[in-house]
């Protein structure tokens, strides 16, 4: 065990993950993170905090994390490059580690032009290739990126993303195999629509025998209407969404378009149980956290394993 | 060259306000090549300036020096800048702080915003290109800067953020990591990019000073 952690516990006993995802409040509002967490307590291995997502000012990531683990929910504290230099980020990853957090996801995050203070600084002092590797030394080695000692090492379950839909699709093999390389234990994707080409993404990664040595979580978001589903194709960046996602959501009757978009991600989850190189499936329900229930419920990944 | 783009005129206007007589001082070098504060832009301003303030009196003169990052062309000033209550720089920010240091009891204001180092694309058109990061990486990135082309300067690109071939902040700006992954593609080199990049040394972050070689004694001798 690299860190312990209930979601490395899942993944090393051959279980299939089933891992959620919570945004924290925009101001101090503990009642609203806790209320979301009620609805993914029991349904999922762990969740996802997200660090100032699309660069809006949020709690931060490694408190709202805390009170993951007070309502009893594991925490993936996610880490942004855009806001840190290495030196808080290392001081967050020990701190992080003393409260009891032990997964994190490391990332590049969302250009600061996109949130409410476009005119901030962005850091950028490492990248998530660079950041993943610190968090590895640290564990591992023992170490500060400087090379300094640490006294008690953080224990760190390590996660990274990958987007195999953003181009070049042929590099996108390449770039997991440098955070694997990195020391990534677990990849969580970008939402999967693309049927096909995350199929060949994965048999790229099987041939050069990256999943033996990665567990791969495709990410899952539910379209819960049609406009959601125009608004992904033609204004999230990195986002594929075909055609045939939307046709099939118009093809419904008015009142089932959300629950057609459920269908679409249990078949999708039901496809990756199959799928070889898969270990998981990471759940993005953006704001619906309280049908989080339901879709596990549907996708057939309930009960969770007690590891 | 170093880019630089003239101040709206009403930011100028307040900063010299106060004074009678104002010398606006152009640079003939890497700002006159880009139309920001050679000696035309200098007549623009100083046209502009008049009109504003005909009925305060204030008079401005106007001079343009080869080079304003350099003492010896600031001394053509010396026996100039007494006639005058304050000095209006139309060079980069190392000339403006230059000619603060050449006349330190005369107040000097920044007649432009200097924006990047930079190419010529077209007349009047200019594109960033280099961060003066210290520690060039072109080598390994195909001739494309990762530290200035990309939004997040990674070193270990594309992000997820890539749209198409595009940056995520625009459709205009090209993802610098898809460009470098073209490059090295079509000469055959992807194995540059295969290897993991290492934390990037900043500590350009503290001024930085470059002695050639040959020239240590010199300076030396100088300093003291």
């Amino acid at each position: 065990m690299k860190a312990g952690s209930k979601l490395e516990r899942v993944l090393k006993a051959g279980h299939f993950a089933f891992t959620g995802e919570v945004g924290p409040p925009r101001g101090a509002n503990v009642n609203s993170i806790r209320e979301k967490l009620k609805h993914l307590k029991g349904n999922v291995d762990m969740v996802n905090v997200t660090d100032n997502q699309t660069a809006m000012v949020r709690m931060s990531s490694w408190a709202a994390s805390i009170i993951c683990i007070q309502e009893g929910v594991e925490p993936n504290f996610q880490m942004v490059c855009r806001d840190r230099n290495r030196i808080a980020m290392q001081a967050d990853i020990l701190g992080a580690y003393a409260h009891g957090i032990r997964n994190m996801l490391c990332l590049s995050g969302d250009h600061q032009m996109f949130g409410d203070h476009p005119q901030s600084k962005g850091v950028f002092d490492l990248d998530s290739m660079q950041l993943i590797m610190m968090v590895k030394k640290m564990r591992d080695e023992g170490k500060f990126l400087s090379g300094a000692d640490i006294d008690v090492k953080p224990e760190i379950f390590i996660g990274a993303a990958a987007n195999p839909f953003a181009e070049p699709f042929e590099w996108r093999v390449h770039r997991l195999a440098k955070k694997v390389a990195a020391g990534a234990d677990f990849i969580q994707t970008q939402c999967v629509y693309n049927m096909p080409k995350i199929r060949e993404w994965i048999r790229q990664a099987n041939d050069m025998g990256l999943t033996e040595k990665v567990y791969i979580l495709p990410g899952v978001t539910p379209m819960k209407s049609i406009g959601m589903a125009k608004y992904m194709q033609s204004k999230v960046p990195g986002m594929d969404v075909p055609d045939e996602i939307i046709k099939r959501l118009q093809g419904v009757d008015k009142k089932k378009v959300a629950d057609e978009g459920i269908k679409i991600a249990c078949e999708q989850i039901a496809e990756f149980k199959e799928t070889k190189g898969i270990a998981g499936v990471h759940l993005m329900p953006i704001e619906w956290e309280h049908m989080v229930p339901e879709i596990a419920e549907r996708a057939g990944v309930l009960p969770r394993p007690e590891v | 060259m170093i880019v630089a783009e003239r101040k709206p005129f009403d930011e100028i206007r307040s900063m010299v306000s106060n004074y009678k007589k104002v010398l606006t001082v152009g640079c003939g070098t890497c700002v006159a090549v880009c139309l920001a504060g050679g000696s035309k832009e200098v007549e623009t301003l100083n046209a502009e300036l008049n009109l504003a303030f005909k009925k305060d009196g204030i008079e401005f003169g106007a001079e343009t020096l080869q080079r304003q990052c350099d003492m010896e062309f600031l001394a053509e000033l010396d026996n100039k800048v007494d006639q005058y209550d304050c000095l209006l720089s139309m060079a980069c920010g190392a000339g403006i702080q230059f000619l603060a240091e050449r006349f330190p009891n005369k107040p000097v204001f920044p007649a432009v915003n200097t924006s990047f180092i930079g190419v010529n694309l077209d007349v009047g058109w200019y594109e960033e290109k280099c961060r003066a990061c210290g520690q060039c990486v072109l080598a390994m990135t195909g001739g494309v800067c990762p530290v200035t082309m990309c939004a997040k300067s990674l070193f270990n690109g594309p992000c997820g953020g890539t749209n198409k071939t595009s940056c995520e902040i625009h459709t205009d700006q090209p993802c610098a990591w898809f460009k470098i992954y073209e490059r090295l593609s079509g000469q055959g080199r992807l194995d540059q990019i295969m290897k993991i990049s290492p934390p990037n040394d900043w500590s350009n972050q503290k001024p930085r000073k470059v002695i050639q070689p040959g020239y240590e004694e010199r300076v030396k001798a100088m300093n003291s």
